[in-house]
């Protein structure tokens, strides 16, 4: 019964209830038509893959953005017009953003009860009161934080926990997490639960944002998917398994294809050798085949970005070597590195790995300016044609002229650009940093099978990871790092893909 | 600045905050130059140098305003030259006017030209550094223009006239006297203090400037609070660029010229960090008196004052790198770290 029943019955019962809401975002549309609700003391979650409009309504539902007409916002049954943040925050909207919005040089009480600093109208500050506000709320949620310290020197969870406790000051209805649980351990992502049935015992409502179906189906009621901008449908938790919630997430049977094949006999392409660097990463040893696609995984922070600095030159090990296809490799920084054979795209390649406002063409050239001199050492413009013009043709990149610049193009296809810019460089071993962030369903399926390809012709690959799912299916082994070790390797197929997750949650 | 250190034990006697560090080095330095010279442990220099102060100390703890909100100001110091003229040259209009009006004034032409720097930098999003760098050229230039590098001299009485609110004859001989600015300093210090430790605008701009994104989003007014932390370091340079003037009895168009700097490098010594966020009026005042103590005293051993540029170059250098202790390790890393990949492996 539940789900129907209740989103059609009594208006008063929801905190917040949203009908025919799209937004277009030039020209492209982001959300078509979505409505949306939640129950007062519900804990709900928005499910879809990344593009799919989750964070495009919690930031229409939060005033950030404003709905294309046509959409009526229902706050508590009380229509609202032309909502703002302010408007919403004052109908006890809340949003925990994944990067906590908090302030790390103040103490955690004040993070907590900044509340009592806003506004225009000057007072004077009473740190005591605040004090008593951080400890009211934090008795409220069953947890114990160093008030008076710094928030800097607090982990990830707590800061989470501190962000929450603000939202409760500001007399939250409704609160949003988005990707909460993204940094969290398993027994972090079990005490930030708890956290959240208190809230819901006070009769404050959650909305997770998550794209780890287990957790999903663990703590929401209710799951609204959102697809491609459109609503798949509201579906009680209890009547979903994981399968199917991924089907309606990726509009496609989900067929558990592992492509994992064994290349130990393939030559050894990069050889690790208990490579370590204080702080960052201790002992790790490995080896990467040709035509190898090596995943590698953990929580952010475990290191793993760390190592794929170091393999690229842009750090130093203090202790362990590197080889690469049998020669020592000694990388005084990443033109070292560009030189023996080595890409690395990295994890922010929007900013880092493309000069946005360059065209198509310079992007894709720029690693390899020096093969395409012409008369007097000058750039012979054909052949950096030649060059581009195979690289979109090779990777399928949508195009309109090389000449326009690359801000022009989706975020497959910068992530394409990038690639045509490393691949241009002929290497022997490819290092891809978090390839899909950013990257919607449909180009995500084409880069891994352009992947697929440049491995089947003999590249090695190091592909680093948050999404075990995308490891499992399109890699041939799968290491786990945590606190800067090598804990475990996976074969896909061999290992079940939930082993891996409670592994790497752990 | 010297962060707490990690390992306690045996450090246990070490400062560990960079205030308290800069007492130590004040102490220190001030016990040697004691001993180095004769004059600088007496009454008279140390409340002379008092009075020289007290104008770098109200820059100072405006400047801190800025530097907490994240943002910089290089063009504050012509700013109080700008000020000293308009105020001079608008109360002789007024007949001469008196205190309360001279104040006023200059707290409002000051006010003005920081507005300048806050529109610019937050209506046409340029940073802060180039726009104060220009507008310090732009208020320079049309002072130049205007004044010819014509000085006043011809001041009213109420400004000329030395106020001394505290005296007493040393056992030397000498007279040691404190004289207005002081006074006019502790009350600026006290409200800056005020303004950014208990009150509600004043935790704003701290938390703007330690995480600016995470400011507007909880709601701050990004606008307001620009104009509040430049108006109020355009304040503090009309008031001490006034008391300047009532401490030399001029008006000089360069007589600031390049104070910015000594002024920069007290704060940031202080402990305040480029960048925002972090920062003490104490910290501020810590590093005025370093800053101070250093001119004074290379100066009473007959050292060049070339040397002082130098040292307050180097004092830049040196707080702003270990203001980033992050960087600062990495740095040494680059030095320590082996250079063969293959050496040392695990056994």
């Amino acid at each position: 019964m539940a789900a129907g029943d209740v989103a059609g019955g009594d208006a008063a019962r929801h905190v917040l209830a949203v009908e025919h809401v799209s937004k277009v975002f030039g020209g492209v549309r982001a959300l078509v038509d979505v409505d949306f609700d939640v129950l007062e003391g519900e804990v709900h979650c928005l499910a879809g893959e990344n593009g799919c409009g989750k964070s495009t309504l919690i930031k229409i539902v939060s005033g950030v953005h404003a709905p294309e007409p046509g959409a009526v916002l229902r706050f508590a049954g009380e229509r609202v017009e032309g909502l703002t943040p302010v408007t919403a925050r004052r109908l006890g909207i809340q949003v925990i953003w994944q990067d906590l919005a908090l302030f790390p040089e103040m103490t955690v009480a004040e993070n907590i009860a900044f509340e009592a600093n806003l506004g225009g109208r000057p007072r004077w500050v009473d740190y005591r009161a605040m004090r008593r506000t951080a400890s009211r709320v934090l008795e409220r949620l069953g947890v114990a934080l160093p008030t008076g310290r710094p928030l800097r020197e607090l982990g990830i969870a707590q800061r989470q926990v501190v962000a929450i406790a603000r939202a409760l000051v500001a007399e939250a209805r409704l609160v949003f997490m988005d990707e909460p649980t993204a940094s969290l351990t398993q027994a972090e992502t079990r005490a930030l639960f708890e956290v959240v049935h208190r809230l819901k015992a006070d009769g404050i409502a959650t909305v997770f944002v998550s794209h780890r179906l287990a957790e999903v189906l663990e703590i929401a009621e209710r799951v609204t998917v959102l697809r491609d901008g459109r609503k798949v449908g509201v579906f009680p938790a209890g009547e979903l398994t994981q399968n199917r919630l991924a089907e309606l997430m990726t509009g496609e049977a989900h067929e558990a294809v592992v492509r994992a094949r064994d290349l130990t006999a393939a030559p050894v392409v990069l050889e690790v050798d208990g490579l370590a660097r204080g702080g960052e990463y201790e002992d790790i040893s490995f080896r990467l085949h040709a035509g190898e696609i090596l995943g590698v995984t953990g929580l952010l922070g475990a290191g793993r970005t760390e190592v794929a600095a170091t393999l690229f030159g842009l750090t130093a090990p203090d202790r362990g070597g590197m080889r690469l296809d049998g020669r020592d490799l000694r990388l005084g920084s990443n033109r070292d590195a560009i030189r023996a054979g080595i890409a690395y795209v990295s994890e922010d390649r929007l900013s880092l790995g493309l000069v946005q406002p360059q065209s198509i063409s310079r992007n894709v050239a720029i690693t390899v300016l020096d093969r395409l001199l012409g008369f007097f050492g000058l750039l012979d413009p054909a052949r950096e044609r030649r060059l581009v013009g195979d690289w979109v043709d090779r990777l399928r990149i949508r195009i309109g002229r090389p000449e326009d610049a690359v801000a022009t193009l989706s975020g497959g296809n910068q992530q394409r650009v990038v690639l045509a810019k490393w691949l241009a460089t002929e290497p022997r071993l490819l290092i891809l940093d978090s390839p899909t962030v950013g990257v919607d369903i449909g180009a995500r399926a084409g880069i891994f099978q352009i992947v697929r390809e440049l491995a089947a012709e003999g590249l090695a690959i190091l592909m680093i990871s948050d999404e075990i799912p995308e490891l499992y299916h399109n890699a041939d082994r799968i290491l786990h790092m945590r606190a800067g070790r090598l804990v475990g390797e996976f074969q896909p197929g061999e290992a079940p893909i939930e082993a891996i997750e409670a592994a790497v949650h752990a | 600045m010297p962060e707490p250190h990690p390992h306690g034990a045996g450090r246990r006697w070490l400062p560990r905050s960079t205030e308290g560090w800069l007492v130590v080095v004040i102490l220190v330095f001030g016990a040697f130059l004691g001993l180095a010279t004769d004059t600088f442990l007496t009454f008279a220099n140390i409340f002379d140098l008092l009075n020289i102060s007290a104008f770098n100390a109200i820059m100072a703890v405006g400047l801190l305003v800025v530097l907490v909100a994240g943002g910089i100001d290089i063009s504050f110091a012509v700013a109080a030259s700008v000020v000293q003229y308009l105020t001079a040259v608008t109360v002789m209009q007024l007949g001469g006017g008196n205190w309360a009006i001279g104040l006023l004034l200059a707290s409002a032409f000051g006010f003005m030209l920081g507005a300048i720097n806050a529109s610019l930098i937050y209506y046409f999003r340029i940073i802060s550094i180039v726009v104060t760098i220009a507008t310090f050229n732009i208020f320079f230039g049309l002072l130049m223009f205007f004044t010819r590098g014509r000085s006043i001299y011809d001041l009213p009485d109420w400004l000329l006239d030395r106020i001394i609110v505290f005296e007493f004859e040393t056992p030397g001989g000498d007279f040691a006297f404190l004289t207005l600015p002081v006074v006019v300093m502790v009350a600026v210090v006290a409200a800056t203090w005020l303004f950014l430790n208990r009150s509600s605008l004043g935790r704003q701009l701290y938390a703007m400037g330690d995480n600016a994104e995470g400011a507007r989003r909880v709601g701050i007014n990004i606008a307001a609070m620009h104009f509040l932390a430049y108006g109020w370091l355009g304040v503090c340079a009309g008031i001490g660029g006034l008391m300047q003037a009532h401490y030399v009895q001029e008006v000089v168009p360069n007589a600031l010229y390049g104070r910015e700097l000594d002024v920069l490098a007290a704060v940031v010594l202080g402990g305040a960090r480029l960048g925002g966020g972090r920062g003490t009026i104490l910290g501020a005042l810590l590093g005025v008196t370093l800053v101070t103590m250093t001119q004074n005293g290379l100066n009473l051993m007959g050292v060049s004052p070339y040397a002082f540029q130098m040292v307050v170059g180097l004092v830049i250098l040196v707080a702003i790198t270990m203001s980033n202790l992050e960087g600062l390790e990495a740095f040494l890393r680059r030095f320590a770290r082996p250079r063969r990949g293959q050496t040392g492996g695990k056994g």
